[in-house]
């Protein structure tokens, strides 16, 4: 077995590429921040109830440049996010034409570093016809996109969305194709994109699971996520997995790539997210962000208290 | 007031041709010339950061002297040009481009957005928008409208002023960078803090010696009693702050107690930089 990374003397430095922060508690940015994240990406979703009116969907955009990266930042944590309509609500017909008219307003704020997530849910017209829609806006701003693969049906949804993207012309290397599982893993990877993967107890992927994926396919273009948001979720499902892989015997160097490097060098092309951003912090964003907090950073040893690193 | 809206809108831009690489200028001089649609203005505005970086402007003393009471020293970049290109905009698009920006601006345009305050056209009727700034729960854009900014100062009421004073304390932002601080001073200030110190003291908290500042020239018999509660803290810049203060008043028991202390009295500045350092 090697050596236990959380007892070195380097920190561990951890991205959650996918985490609905809004829906979490300050304990959790606590927690999260102890067990060595860094920096973080909440992908624009559903709030669990679906809105019914634009200025909702715009009040909730605004909170994710606005307010909840601001709050991240008190525990030391650089939040980044995804600006998109998700595919559930885009089944209101009239309130998607309308989030499509003011999404260009917030593709390019700061910290957006791809549109998303979109993708299918049920697999409608309607998804189809503003998945695709988003496609182009996003080959129109040149962005990242984030992919939301359906839950059910999700082999055939996960073929389906990649065909779409291949009709649109849209570059592999440019898309994360998330919440994928040991039956997606394989065409994914494939034809070229980066390979998410979530680590939500009970209805996605288990970090056991996870172990055996990163031994058969190796570490180069996957990454792993929490996508912990209101539902029974675990935003310490990326470090929980990291000391797992590690006690399973997976190479430091392959753990770094999934637990870290490649979500940076994914949604990296954006520009908006470099790990300068934490090394070595502008002086305007340390005034403005990062002032005065020192709680959580330099030297601090991280720490996961749980009983059991195992998501099943 | 310090600027019309044009010449400010020069001062920025002398600032910048200075400081821009050749392509950053060339950038800024293209959207510059095509802000007669939102689209191109509010594309071009959310841009700026990634073409022309965020260093700080590190203004000279001379561009600095030019500002009079506009305290521009912490300005960067990205920020002067995108007030440029929001002031560079067609007069009767300006407020509806303002509100859209600070309803859907992210943490660095309403920072740039509400530290500009001063420089738009017919600032006093922005007071409800300065107002909201203060309103935000982001301490950052709180204090773009509070702190190194003369708005509140020239065109806020006392009751605005005050409940931005009595914000700045309570969510532990610092008194020091509001400009016009002694002058505003006023009796209703004074008596609202000394309620909210007997608040803080009630449940054991500590008080920000900073609070005694706007004390100081309304100390009365009753006051006085707290300023020496201040006075015989355990917290040294408490100690030190209750003496500026009992120097700011006229009461002859103040005199007296001031008298009656060993003569150490640092500035509010070296208080304030003390408490930045805790
Ligand atoms: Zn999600």
């Amino acid at each position: 077995m090697s050596e236990d990374p959380s007892k070195s003397n380097e920190p561990i430095k951890l991205i959650d590429p996918h985490v609905h922060m809004s829906a979490r508690t300050t304990d959790d940015y606590e927690r999260m921040a102890a067990s060595g994240v860094v920096a973080l990406i909440e992908p624009a979703f559903w709030l669990g109830q679906p809105r019914t009116t634009v200025g909702a969907y715009m009040d909730y955009l605004s909170s994710l440049v606005g307010f909840e990266r601001f709050r991240a930042s008190q525990f030391g944590i650089h939040h980044y996010c995804t600006v998109g309509l998700n595919s559930k609500e885009a089944n209101n017909e009239e309130l998607a034409e309308a989030v499509m008219e003011i999404l260009p307003l917030y593709l390019q704020k700061e910290g957006v570093v791809a549109l998303g997530e979109i993708g299918y849910d049920d697999q409608t017209e309607l998804e189809d016809r503003y998945l695709r829609k988003q496609i182009e806006l996003a080959k129109e701003f040149d962005m990242v996109i984030m992919i939301h693969t359906p839950h059910r049906d999700k082999k055939r949804g996960t073929s389906r969305t990649m065909d779409v993207l291949k009709e649109h012309g849209v570059d592999p290397a440019k898309v994360a194709i998330d919440h994928n599982n040991e039956e997606t893993v394989k065409e994914v990877l494939d034809r070229g994109f980066w390979a998410a993967f979530t680590l939500y107890p009970n209805t996605k992927m288990g970090n056991e699971r996870m172990v055996e994926i990163v031994r058969e396919y190796g570490s180069e273009k996957i990454f792993i996520d929490s996508a912990a948001d209101w539902g029974v979720s675990d935003p310490l499902a990326v470090s929980k997995t990291f000391r797992l892989m590690n006690e399973r015997g997976i190479t430091k160097a392959d753990i770094e790539q999934v637990c870290y490097h490649n979500a940076l060098s994914c949604y990296g092309q954006s520009g908006q997210i470099n790990e300068e951003d934490w090394l070595n912090p502008l002086p305007v964003d340390q005034r403005n962000l990062f002032h005065g907090n020192s709680v959580l950073r330099g030297g601090q040893t991280p720490r996961v208290d749980e009983d059991s690193l195992i998501i099943e | 007031m310090a600027f019309e809206s044009t010449s400010a809108l020069a001062l920025l831009e002398s600032w910048l041709a200075s400081r821009l690489s050749a392509d950053a200028q060339e950038w800024y001089n293209k959207k510059r010339a095509d802000l007669g649609s939102d689209r191109e203005f509010f594309l071009a505005f959310a841009l700026v950061p990634r073409n022309l970086g965020k260093a700080d402007l590190e203004l000279t003393d001379q561009e600095r002297s030019a500002c009079t009471d506009w305290d521009p020293s912490n300005w960067t970049v990205d920020q002067a040009a995108r007030i440029a290109l929001l002031l560079a905009g067609p007069d009767q698009s300006f407020i509806a481009r303002l509100e859209k920006l600070c309803a859907t601006g992210d943490v660095g345009e309403q920072i740039t957005l509400y530290q500009a305050l001063i420089l738009y056209q017919n600032p006093a009727s922005l007071t409800q928008r300065a107002a909201e700034g203060l309103r935000s729960n982001v301490v950052p854009v709180f204090e773009a409208v509070a702190h190194r900014n003369p708005y509140p100062q020239r065109y806020f009421d006392d009751a605005a002023w005050n409940q931005m004073v009595l914000k700045a304390l309570f969510i532990g932002s610092s008194l020091h960078p509001i400009q016009g601080l002694d002058e505003r001073a006023n009796e209703p200030l004074a008596a609202t803090l000394i309620d909210s110190a007997h608040e803080r003291w009630a449940a054991g908290r500590e008080v920000n010696p900073e609070l005694w500042r706007c004390v100081g020239p309304f100390i009365n018999t009753n006051r006085l009693e707290d300023v020496k509660r201040a006075l015989e803290s355990d917290n040294p810049l408490s100690q030190e702050a209750a003496r500026l203060a009992l120097a700011a008043s006229n009461l002859p028991e103040a005199k007296m107690l001031l008298e009656a202390t060993e003569d150490k009295v640092l500035s509010w500045e070296e208080i304030h930089q003390a408490l930045r350092h805790v």
